[in-house]
């Protein structure tokens, strides 16, 4: 298995399983330029595995949970590597959990996968979440604790299945994660992705999305809050191969703080085959104190000339002094006026959260990060 | 009815020699006026003259910066206030522009604003209930209360939405900028009733800015004031209104360019 390259593109070039493949990066690759490299802790230079974390699956009963080893045939199908850490991760993990949902399987409740940081040093992991055909089902992947954790997720989403996916990153403050979702959709396949960044020293999580066939459908939310001194970076690939399918984007954060910084990459291509594609992606950062950093890089690279529809928005800025100034004026106290603004910033996203029970917790953890 | 410690007779907006500046431009040069309960003053002047630089300045938006004067509410100065602080000193503002609150509903902004001035959250059935009251009263559909804050709203409905909020409030002051701008006449007309249904108590007073005299047919002034070149030129009762009818504000521009 190979270099794979893929010339047509320049957002998304390189593809192995050998770490080899790719060197060490020093800071100035494109793809690592925004990445405080020193703060990864070794996660890029092949630091050891000694089983930093614990993961625990609580499954819907339709549900098959395995735990499989290096050399199940299914791991690696979905997603080949596309920088070093994750090939890294690819080639250090000793256990991988494999959640099937069988044909027209209909989950009955979410399948929570957690992920416990216990603070023994670097870990790394692989999860392959499959649903077969026509099957429906809500996973939820949450991160909590102390970990320097490398891993990438597979996402298999059948002919016409729909796979909802919450992942919440709520990691203690001195928490390093690197990881890739990636998302293959079947022909008429639906994927609804919802991550929530809050935790950790640096975050980076890369989720992409390739399709099979026509009739995809892809929607990625994001959220996050950047406290000082926190490094939060998602990187979106969306690669049109296939007519006919849809991708909408929407990653809104929020950043207070000395050096909060929020990195946020939107790469979509639309190949030449890629016709009648329809695709949008948005990204929204608020600068709630000074010395807060947003990067916010859209690229959309556009191969055919046959597209449904392709757009990108991003914009960073602070508080709007005239609506801070509205709700004053109305007798609500600065903080208050404050509060519900950015609750307000938020609550169009929070809304796609199906789940009541999730998405109040979501928007407790916001309003948590509002009072400090 | 509810809340009548909220307004009390005998309010009284003291403006004293105000002076305004926007980026070191000054753009009011000493005005001075007084409205107490009971009255509705009219101010009335060509675009440009300062009669929002008035209203804003008032009710504390930071893009004004006061270089002279005071103006008191029952004697404590306004202008050592914040803007939320002057509100709930009894202050209004209804906007000539509401902006558009993203992600904020209007059932939940108003809940907030209520519970802000009164000191205390309203008993949920009882707000319902004047919510539903005062939306009604002015023609605002039902659903208007799950949007969003001015989001899409028409020109009518954000209009609607400002005498809305005047009436739950209940302050004791209300500055009114240009709230009849952009209004077709049967939107002037609820709005009006708004207006007059607020001021009907006899115990709250209204400075209420406007371009045109369309308005004053509809909301009767005890007093009128022509604004020009940053000051009052020009005071009267109501017939002053129907010379600037009749005559424009040509004579006043002249006189200050």
């Amino acid at each position: 298995m190979g270099l794979e390259t893929k010339p047509l593109s320049t957002l998304h070039d390189k593809a192995s399983y050998d770490v080899a493949d790719f060197p060490v990066p020093t800071g100035r690759e494109e793809e690592w330029r925004f990445t405080p490299l020193s703060r990864l802790k070794g996660l890029h230079t092949g630091a050891a595995a000694s089983g930093g974390v614990a993961v625990q699956v609580d499954a819907a009963p339709e549900a098959v949970v395995e735990t499989v080893g290096r050399d199940d045939q299914r791991l690696g199908r979905a997603y080949v590597p596309a920088d070093r850490v994750s090939a890294q991760a690819y080639a250090a993990f000793e256990k991988a959990v494999v959640v099937t949902v069988p044909r027209e399987a209909v989950a009955s409740k979410p399948t929570v996968i957690t992920v416990t940081g216990t603070g023994e040093g670097a870990a790394y992991g692989h999860t392959l979440v499959k649903l077969e055909p026509m099957a429906e089902a809500v996973v939820v992947l949450e991160h909590q604790g102390s970990a320097v954790y490398a891993d990438n997720v597979e996402f298999v989403v059948g002919e016409g299945a729909t796979l909802k996916v919450v992942s919440l990153q709520d990691w203690a403050d001195d928490a390093v994660h690197v990881s890739h979702h990636h998302a293959l959709l079947g022909k008429d396949a639906t994927f609804r992705s919802f991550v929530v960044t809050l935790g950790g020293d640096l975050v980076r999580l890369s989720p992409s999305v390739s399709y099979e066939g026509p009739g995809g459908d892809a929607d990625l939310t994001g959220l996050y809050f950047v406290d000082a001194g926190q490094h939060l970076e998602h990187r979106l690939l969306v690669d049109h191969s296939t007519p006919n399918c849809r991708s909408n984007v929407v990653y809104k954060g929020a950043l207070q703080g000395e050096d909060a910084h929020a990195v946020w990459i939107g790469d979509v291509i639309i190949r030449v085959e890629a016709e009648g594609t329809d695709t949008y992606e948005l990204n929204r950062n608020l600068l709630l104190t000074d010395g807060a950093r947003a990067d916010s890089v859209p690229n959309l690279e556009i191969l055919t000339g046959e597209v449904a529809g392709a757009g990108h928005a991003s914009a960073s800025g602070r508080l709007d002094d005239e609506h801070i100034f509205y709700l004053q004026a109305r007798g609500i106290p600065f903080e208050d006026a404050r509060r519900l603004v950015i609750r307000g910033f938020f609550a169009q996203l929070l809304e796609k959260i199906e789940l009541d029970e999730l998405r109040e917790r979501v928007f407790a953890k916001v309003e948590a990060e509002l009072e400090k | 009815m509810s809340d009548s410690s909220r307004v009390r007779p005998g309010s009284t907006l003291e403006i004293r020699d105000l002076q305004v500046a926007v980026e070191d431009k000054e753009i009011l040069r000493g005005v001075n006026l007084t409205v107490r309960a009971g009255e509705t003053h009219a101010i009335m002047g060509p675009n440009g003259s300062g009669k929002s630089t008035l209203a804003y300045a008032i009710a504390g938006h930071p893009k004004y910066t006061v270089t002279g004067g005071q103006v008191l509410l029952d004697g404590a100065d306004l202008l050592d206030m914040s803007v939320d602080e002057r509100a709930r000193a009894g202050l209004f503002l209804a906007m000539q522009y509401p902006v558009e609150v993203p992600g904020v509903s209007v059932s939940n902004f108003l809940r907030s604003a209520v519970t802000s001035v009164r000191g205390e959250a309203p008993k949920l059935r009882e707000f319902a209930k004047d919510l539903k009251a005062g939306m009604d009263a002015l023609s605002i559909d039902a659903a208007f209360a799950q949007r969003n804050l001015n989001e899409g709203f028409s020109g009518g409905e954000k209009k609607r939405h400002e005498i809305l909020q005047l009436e739950l409030l209940k302050p004791k002051i209300a500055v009114l900028d240009e709230t009849d701008s952009g209004l077709d006449v049967d939107a002037l007309r609820v709005v009006s009733e708004g207006i007059n249904r607020f001021r009907s108590s006899g115990e709250t007073g209204v400075l209420l800015i406007t371009h045109y005299t369309r308005i004053l047919r509809y909301v009767k002034p005890d007093f009128v004031h022509v604004f020009a070149g940053g000051r009052i030129v020009e005071q009267g009762g109501p017939e002053l209104a129907d010379k600037l009818e009749a005559e424009g504000y040509e004579s006043y521009t002249k006189a200050t360019a």
